[in-house]
């Protein structure tokens, strides 16, 4: 219920004009916090998504600037992309590798050495770019930012300055400064500063996340530094136009963390606002300490930085044709918005939805079983039940599982059909989980085709009266309810394989059968 | 009218320092050859009559005679021997050689050549040398050319002197107690000294054509784009270009040919193809027929105003009127722009060089400074690394970018350039190519100009237009005015449309020598 209202609140913004309209103006509590639909995801249990309180001690603050005091929040998010060379030379990078290890005369920043743009980049621009609906500009240019920096070996960074690619969401791109990373291509998304609270933000990012994995263009690793999300808070009077002194606060490692982050730095400064200390507010850049659970001031701004910026007169403009933006805009994957409202149409409930449509691979995963046929809903029972418990304890992902699409929809059709049960349905799941195969293939080399035939079953089941008279001669004087204990003592001898409808059929019969 | 032209070829064409002439020189030949050193010597490797270590040699004892007077050398090769040793080899077992084959070039120090130390002329470089050569050096020693040393150059291609170099200071062979030029004074001097064929040296705002024409050599400015800029150490990336010196036309549209074309590795660099300009040359013997009827030729009226020496004025338009003996229409025409060039070259350029130069921040190349705190590392490196004109620049182009005054100065001067750029192309729109001189006068005295920045900017005034507009030009030497031992070399540049390096400039030019 709190995640279907998540969920409309996207609905509601079908045309997606830009991100930040996503989840805008969003009714305070009613959310499930990304923590949650995590821990959902992992560990696929069926539990009801619980709303997270951030912080109790906070909460009580947080009620009171409700009524006197807003938070204005943005938030400017770097995606590393993985395009396998650098945005500048044909170096390949990987994330953890040994420093200075890839590094040619260009990333190096040598004398004489000059950037030649990797057109991947572009694509990988141009495709964010069109799934957050921006505007695209069809000519766009790069521009130098200057400042000294140790591991900057030109002395500037090569970035687009007024002209971005795309606009609406506004996209940048930029490059960050290490040397071993130098050049390693980065998109930089500003939100409008339209964000209230430490939840809507973190799940503005979230959905950034799941973007950017469906579009392929980064890993989106929070802890690998694949996404990094700087927030700027600031709170203001109710009422008041001007914006509160702005503090941009880093280091956040999860989408959680940013949530507690804001809702601790909105605590702060009102706070300070509300006993008159309002002054105290620097423009700063504050760190979150995980295990403090606060921020603390990282450095202090001097001004604003003068960046110098100029156009890049190494590279040509970026000129995009419209034949090329319709290529890319045709080849672009269904959204995950897109995504969960398909999947509502189907009639999931709203936690399938959102547990499904999360991971692009989990969804093509349920698709392409759907696609043979599958039951939808048993599908993604379970796709969300015993397969997702396997990749957790398993640590795998969905691609790396030995089960296919395939079988799983034969799976589901071989219970539904009657050819096996339910119980000996799981069974053979954790074989094609564990070693692949196919569903056929296992039922006939363990034998597990269900007992359907009525005689083999009454066979078993006079067996098993004939061996405990004691029970039988209890039941019939009315302890009725060791019909359980029969049933059980039968399936056991059928190793699981009888047809459990008729056998309770025969053994009832037999049961009151008068010998 | 010939006469007041004084046609180069019948003067001593080179200086009293480079009297010796070739063997290969004296090679008989039934049809004239357009006057090329670099076509002269392939024949005579081909037939035998001189070998690739006797013709270096040659040079090489040239190059010891004269450097102490000129220093036009930062640094010599010691493998000129070895390579050409192995060049006779090929030739002797009849195997292809390129079209350089024994050329011996003198290459700029601000282009990177992988064997040899490459400075920029900077104290803050001193000592680095580069893990890779230049595409232009690449194309050369690959096409069999001989790379004879590193010339010098004012520190980065900043000044007009060669004084500015952080080394030493480059004579002019034409009279020692004068400048050679700048930047590439070291690549002008070297080249008419005879102590190498031909040479490269890079162009932002003159920087080939106004030591061509103080040193009385060929100077070729390429189109923006039509050589790559990778492997140069930028000064300016939107105006940098890589040029040719030679001492004759064809020697120079051979060399273009040469380090011409696309390169990956320079995203600026045209993909349009790459003429063979020597097959454009026109022979000698077609002198009298009015070879170049057709040919519009526009005179800069802008050029030939108060402030240019009256010898120069004059000899220019001697050279506008053997061209029109030679069947071409001169016009005068006027560039109202033109002036305003100099003061936006001089703030772009400052501006690009402040951004260019940062990286030489004491962390990666040679000359760090002995201190704790970054900032003073990067303060001292930096002072201590750089020269005065060079500080001078980085600074201009700092406060140009700054907020608050990029509107004022960068800014604007990009509308001069867009202004620039049309004006010209409207004069080349009406004429085949522009004509002016390509200084306001020939050499001054070294040190003359030394604590008159200003003055020597001013000289700058002929040649930045073009860099601005990012069009081909070439100077070639039209005369002499009084002064020095024999008389000063001026030169006349020749401007033509983009790309157009070869039909409408090297033609004429060829027939004009
Ligand atoms: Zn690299």
């Amino acid at each position: 219920m709190i995640a279907s209202t998540f969920f409309r609140s996207i609905q509601n913004h079908h045309l997606l004009l830009y991100p930040t309209a996503l989840f805008r103006r969003k009714n305070g509590v009613l959310y499930c916090t990304m923590k949650s639909t995590e821990a959902q995801t992992a560990t696929q249990e069926k539990e009801k998504p619980q709303p997270k309180i951030p912080h109790r001690s906070q909460t009580r603050t947080i009620d009171k600037i409700s009524k006197d005091y807003e938070a204005v929040i943005g938030i400017e998010t770097h995606v590393q992309l993985n395009t396998l060379t650098k945005a500048f030379c044909s170096c390949p990078y990987n994330y953890g590798s040994p420093p200075n290890t890839s590094i040619c005369p260009i990333c190096m920043g040598l004398p004489g050495a000059l950037p030649v743009l990797n057109s991947k980049v572009i694509q990988c621009a141009v495709k964010v770019g069109l799934a957050l609906n921006c505007k695209l500009s069809l000519n766009s240019k790069f521009d130098r930012k200057q400042y000294f920096y140790p591991d900057l070996p030109k002395g500037y960074q090569i970035s687009q300055f007024d002209v971005p690619i795309a606009t609406g969401g506004y996209l940048d791109l930029d490059l960050p400064v290490d040397l071993n990373r130098a050049g390693v291509p980065l998109l930089e998304i500003v939100s409008e500063p339209d964000m209230r609270t430490g939840i809507e933000a973190s799940e503005y990012a979230a959905e950034l996340q799941r973007l950017v994995r469906y579009l392929g263009v980064s890993n989106g690793n929070m802890q690998e530094g694949s996404l990094r999300c700087d927030v700027n808070v600031s709170v203001r009077p109710i009422g008041q136009s001007q914006f509160g002194t702005k503090v941009e606060i880093k280091n956040l490692n999860s989408f959680s963390s940013m949530g507690r982050a804001i809702d601790f730095e909105i605590s702060r400064q009102v706070q300070l606002h509300s006993q008159g200390q309002g002054d105290l507010i620097a423009q700063e850049t504050r760190l979150w300490e995980e295990g403090a659970q606060k921020t603390v001031t990282m450095r202090k701004k001097e001004g604003l930085s003068d960046y110098r910026y100029f156009p890049e007169p190494d590279l040509p403009g970026v000129i995009l044709t419209k034949a090329y933006v319709d290529a890319i805009r045709d080849s672009l994957p269904e959204a995950p918005e897109m995504k969960r409202r398909r999947y509502e149409k189907m009639g999931l409930s709203m936690q399938d939805v959102l547990f499904l449509a999360n991971d692009i691979n989990v969804a093509q995963f349920f698709d392409e079983t759907i696609a043979k046929g599958a039951d939808v809903k048993l599908a993604a029972n379970w796709i969300m039940g015993d397969i997702a418990a396997y990749m957790k304890n398993e640590k795998l992902t969905i691609s790396e599982i030995k089960l296919v699409p395939q079988e799983l929809a034969e799976l589901i059709a071989s219970i539904k059909g009657g050819t096996i049960s339910g119980k000996i349905g799981k069974e053979i799941l954790f074989g094609l989980l564990a070693k692949g195969g196919t569903v056929k293939g296992l039922i006939e080399e363990k034998d597990l085709v269900q007992i359907v035939d009525p005689l083999e079953i009454e066979k078993m089941v006079d067996k098993v009266l004939a061996e405990n008279p004691k029970q039988l001669e209890q039941y019939r004087g009315g302890k009725t309810k060791l019909q359980g204990f029969f049933a059980g003592q039968v399936m056991k001898v059928s190793k699981g394989k009888a047809n459990p409808g008729l056998l309770n059929k025969i053994l009832v019969e037999r049961l009151n059968a008068k010998s | 009218m010939l006469s007041t032209l004084h046609p180069p070829r019948s003067l001593s064409r080179f200086p009293r320092y480079t009297l010796c002439t070739l063997t290969a020189q004296s090679s008989p030949s039934t049809t004239p050859p357009p006057h090329s050193q670099i076509l002269s010597i392939r024949r005579a490797l081909l037939s035998r009559q001189v070998t690739t270590t006797q013709l270096a040699e040659s040079y090489l004892t040239r190059l010891r005679l004269t450097e102490p007077h000129l220093k036009s050398f930062l640094h010599v090769s010691d493998a000129v021997s070895q390579q050409a040793h192995c060049l006779d080899g090929k030739i002797a077992r009849n195997e292809e050689v390129g079209p350089l084959a024994g050329v011996l070039v003198g290459v700029k120090d601000n282009i990177c050549t992988v064997d040899m130390p490459s400075t920029g002329g900077s104290r803050v470089l001193d000592g680095y040398r580069p893990p890779f050569d230049a595409t232009a050096v690449r194309k050369i020693k690959e096409l069999g050319g001989i790379v004879v040393g590193k010339t010098n150059l004012d520190e980065f291609g900043m000044g007009s002197t060669t004084e500015a170099s952080a080394f030493q200071v480059t004579a002019n062979p034409w009279d020692v107690s004068r400048v050679p030029g700048g930047s590439s004074g070291g690549s002008a001097a070297a080249v008419s000294a005879r102590q190498c064929v031909v040479s490269l040296g890079s162009d932002t705002g003159g920087s080939v054509r106004q030591p061509a024409s103080f040193c009385g050599v060929v100077g070729l400015k390429p189109t923006y784009g039509r050589v790559s800029r990778y492997g140069l150490m930028a000064y300016a990336s939107s105006l940098d270009v890589i040029g040719c010196f030679g001492s004759s036309v064809a020697d120079t549209g051979i060399l273009l040919r040469v380090i011409s074309g696309h390169d990956r590795l320079d995203a600026t660099s045209s993909k349009r193809e790459v003429p063979d300009f020597a097959s454009q040359f026109a022979s000698i013997n077609l002198l009298e027929s009015k070879p170049l009827k057709g040919l519009r030729v526009g005179l800069i009226r802008q050029t030939l105003d108060d402030g240019v020496d009256s010898g120069v004025v004059s000899l220019i338009r001697g050279a506008a009127s053997h061209l029109e003996e030679l069947g071409c229409s001169v016009t005068e025409i006027s560039l109202p722009s033109f002036s305003l060039g100099l003061p936006a070259y001089y703030v772009l350029a400052s501006s690009e060089s402040s951004s260019n130069l940062s990286r030489y921040d004491g962390v990666r190349y040679g000359n760090q400074a002995a201190v704790d705190e970054l900032n003073s590392l990067y303060g001292d490196s930096r002072a201590k690394g750089f020269g005065p004109e060079v500080k001078r620049r980085i600074l201009m182009g700092t406060y140009a970018l700054s907020a608050g005054y990029y509107d004022a100065y960068y800014k604007r001067a990009q509308q001069v350039r867009t202004l620039v750029r049309k004006s010209f192309k409207a004069a080349l729109d009406q004429n085949d190519i522009l004509v002016s001189p390509a200084a306001p006068s020939a050499a001054y005295k070294i040190g003359e100009k030394k604590d008159d920045p200003l003055a020597m900017y001013a000289g700058d005034i002929m040649t930045v237009n073009v860099n601005l507009a990012g069009l081909p030009a070439l100077v070639l030497p039209c005369g002499f005015v009084e002064g020095g031992v024999a008389g000063l070399p001026v030169g006349i540049q020749m401007i033509g449309a983009a790309f157009d390096e070869v039909l409408k400039i090297l033609i004429a030019i060829d027939i004009l020598i």
